[in-house]
């Protein structure tokens, strides 16, 4: 049993952590034998052992992006790195039975709190396990399966294996490659046929190691005509040297379905967050990520939508704050692979002080569609004259049928607006946080109201820490 | 007796010596008219007694109620019932008028204190209705694609919401049509009392037809040059700045 020792807070809201003994670990730094512990204490069979084998090998082949990406990733030591920390195997189905300084770590938080007031049901998981997995039973005698990913290809092994890795094949970068080798919690979600899931599903994902790598796995599956809205959340203590965070998200909706995908990303700022998420929408399916990035030290993730289906929808909701120090890398991908299939992207992102932003878009119709529509707009707001933004859109429209519109814009907070601001009688923060609400806030109103109202506090909050 | 002293005030502005030994004092309960050609430093005034982080106070005290404000952050002389009505107003977008004040307004309040919605919304109706702007308004982002004159309007309603002890009007009928002149001044006309002392900032005397002062400063090279009654502002118009500037001269 773990003994609670020193709890270490801030007024940051994630910013502590308990002293864990974990029951498994599968040391640092990263080869064969990293990957056949996690494999064989998760009882996996080989085929499994053999998928994540062939992973590590793709990992170790890749170089890193960092001819077009930031130098910075250079400084991530993935031999210092923690791949496997977990306190045990299965989850708990009640709060009761989650070890202490888990279930105090995830009250602190506020995670069964919501859970009672809205969710339908909540994984929460602890480092490299999920440590409480509860659906309502409702929802379980309609067969909405939520669990995690090593549960899942256990017990639902057909719906599984038919959709693993098939959106993001292992080889699409390197970090999808180096998730599949060592790739441990996360969800497993299957809708059934024309189930309508009215209050949305949850993950919170807590690191609370040093040196440690968080590699949670998600697949969703939206059967014909299910709605599902899926929230994740996420915190990390702040600790001197560098944690990873590398998740890969497979969406598909099948015909008729809706899934919206929620991230509130507020990672400490020593966290490499590099996460590839990507959905499939059949004909007349609808993908909508609501990406919100507030933390890390730098994240990189462009979630995408590949329009497989005629009239397909494919949408990405974004927000990226970057306070000092940090890099936010995010963007959008549009796949239009049939007819009178459209995609709408809307980012906006905030650099405050030596803060940086950039927007990377793609979207790409070929010549042979009809039909097919995209909006794109990007916003930049700059906080103060040290701050930057880059905005890469690339976008490829072929063909007479298929149209675009592309908007961006770069403004700025002035001097002088923060001095009128303070004239009423705002303080400086008061002033920055009201400036970035106004710049969001038609955004933000487009979000579940839970949601929405999380997201402003966060904004008050870190605004109110950007002022020197 | 209440009043905004202002004493000795010397500022620079990026070296420039801009306000040399600037006195005035406004007693509550009175407006003054402070006049002066471009470049006399009538908004380095503004500006200065408000806090603008631009203008280097080198020496001198502005003092609200006895209380020096030189110094104070420019939200801390604001919470100290300072007000100033600026000459060109910032647009903050997706802020609505009705957010900001009300944000404005919480900032006043002590810790236990909360803004009651029903009553803070039936005030600012009130005072939308003074200054005959439309209800649609509050919602409206801050001075965003306002027109000259609802800009203005928009700094007396926030004026008349936050109730200062004093308010400055840097230039406030600059870009004014005669209507919206009237409007303007009836608003500030509307807030006169024992309990504020308004400083009426002004290039021209039109808008003292209409915001009859009590008294008139004519400030020149950053200086009160002469000092007088109404009659002062009407003639100043009719023999123009010349007559100052020689005067100021002279007395040399």
């Amino acid at each position: 049993m773990a003994v609670k020792s020193t709890i270490e807070i801030d007024q940051e809201k994630g910013n502590f952590h308990y002293d864990t003994q974990y029951n498994y670990d599968a040391g640092t730094g990263l080869d064969e034998n990293t990957i056949r512990y996690i494999s064989d204490v998760k009882g996996e069979d080989k085929s499994l052992l053999d998928f994540r084998l062939k992973a590590l090998k793709i990992f170790e082949s890749k170089a890193l992006p960092t001819h077009w990406a930031t130098q910075d990733l250079e400084n991530i030591n993935f031999d210092k790195i923690r791949y496997y920390l977990a306190k045990g195997q299965q989850p708990s189905r009640s709060w009761d039975e989650v070890p202490d300084d888990v279930k105090e770590t995830f009250e602190r938080l506020g995670i069964p709190e919501q859970e009672r007031k809205f969710l339908a049901g909540v994984e929460a998981q602890f480092d490299s396990e999920a440590a409480y997995s509860n659906t309502k039973e409702q929802l379980k005698k309609e067969g909405v399966i939520f669990i995690g990913p090593t549960e899942g290809l256990k017990e639902y092994p057909e719906i599984f294996q038919k959709w693993f890795g098939k959106v993001i094949p292992t080889g699409d970068n390197k970090f999808s490659a180096l998730n599949s080798a060592v790739f441990s919690g996360g969800s497993f979600i299957y809708i059934p046929p024309g189930v309508k899931v009215r209050q949305p599903l949850q993950a919170y994902f807590r690191i609370n190691a040093e040196n440690f790598g968080q590699f949670e796995r998600t697949l969703i599956i939206a059967d014909e005509g299910a709605e599902i809205t899926y929230m994740e959340g996420c915190t990390a203590p702040k600790f001197e040297t560098a944690t990873l965070h590398s998740a890969v998200v497979e969406l598909i909706a099948l015909k008729g379905a809706k899934i919206q995908y929620i991230t509130v990303q507020n990672w400490s700022n020593n966290v490499f967050n590099l996460v590839t998420k990507r959905g499939m929408a059949m004909e007349e399916a609808e993908i909508r990520w609501i990406d919100c990035n507030i933390g890390s030290r730098l994240t990189m993730k462009y979630p995408a939508v590949i329009l497989k289906g005629a009239k397909s929808r494919g949408e990405v909701l974004s927000i990226a704050l970057a306070n000092d120090r940090q890099h936010q890398d995010t963007g959008a991908k549009m796949i239009h692979a049939a007819d009178e299939t459209t995609s709408n992207i809307i980012s906006k992102s905030i650099s405050i002080g030596s803060g940086r932003s950039s927007y990377r878009g793609l979207v790409n119709i070929p010549k042979h569609l009809k039909k097919c529509k995209n909006n794109t707009e990007c916003d930049a707001l700059l906080v103060n004259s040290k701050s930057r933004t880059d905005t890469y859109p690339a976008i490829t429209l072929k063909g007479d049928d298929n149209s675009i519109q592309h908007e961006a814009s770069v403004s700025k907070v002035s001097a002088e607006q923060i001095f009128y601001m303070m004239q009423r009688g705002l303080s400086e923060g008061e002033a920055m946080s009201l400036s970035v609400n106004g710049f969001v806030n038609d955004l933000i109103s487009q979000f579940p109201m839970e949601y929405s109202v999380e997201l402003k506090r966060l904004i008050d909050m870190e605004m109110e820490g950007s002022v020197g | 007796m209440d009043s905004l002293e202002i004493k000795n005030l010397n500022v620079t502005i990026e070296n420039k010596k801009i306000l040399d030994d600037f006195s005035l004092t406004l007693p509550k309960g009175e407006v003054h008219a402070l006049m002066g050609p471009n470049g006399s430093g009538k908004s380095t005034l503004a500006k200065t007694l408000a806090g603008h982080p631009d203008y280097s106070v080198v020496a001198g005290e502005s003092l609200v109620d006895g209380k020096n404000m030189i110094g104070l952050s420019p939200d801390e002389i604001a919470r100290s019932g300072m007000f100033m009505a600026f000459q060109y107003p910032s647009e903050i977008s997706g802020v609505s008028i009705a957010n900001f004040i009300r944000a404005a307004i919480t900032a006043r309040l002590q810790k236990d204190e909360e803004l009651q919605a029903t009553q803070y919304y039936k005030q600012l109706y009130e005072k939308m209705d003074l200054l005959k702007m439309d209800r649609k308004f509050t919602s409206r982002s801050i001075n965003s694609g306002f027109s000259g004159g609802e800009k203005k309007r928009c700094e007396i309603l926030q004026m008349m919401m936050l109730k200062p002890k004093y308010a400055v009007l840097d230039e406030t009928d600059s870009g004014l049509d005669i209507d919206a002149l009237r409007i303007v001044a009836d608003g500030v006309n509307k807030m006169r009392s024992p309990d504020i002392g308004i400083l009426v900032i002004t290039h021209y005397h039109r808008l003292l037809s209409y915001i009859v002062p009590d008294k008139v400063h004519v400030i020149y090279n950053g200086q009160i040059v002469q000092s007088g009654d109404k009659e002062l502002a009407f003639e100043l118009d009719k023999k123009g700045y010349d007559w100052i500037k020689n005067e100021s001269v002279t007395s040399l």
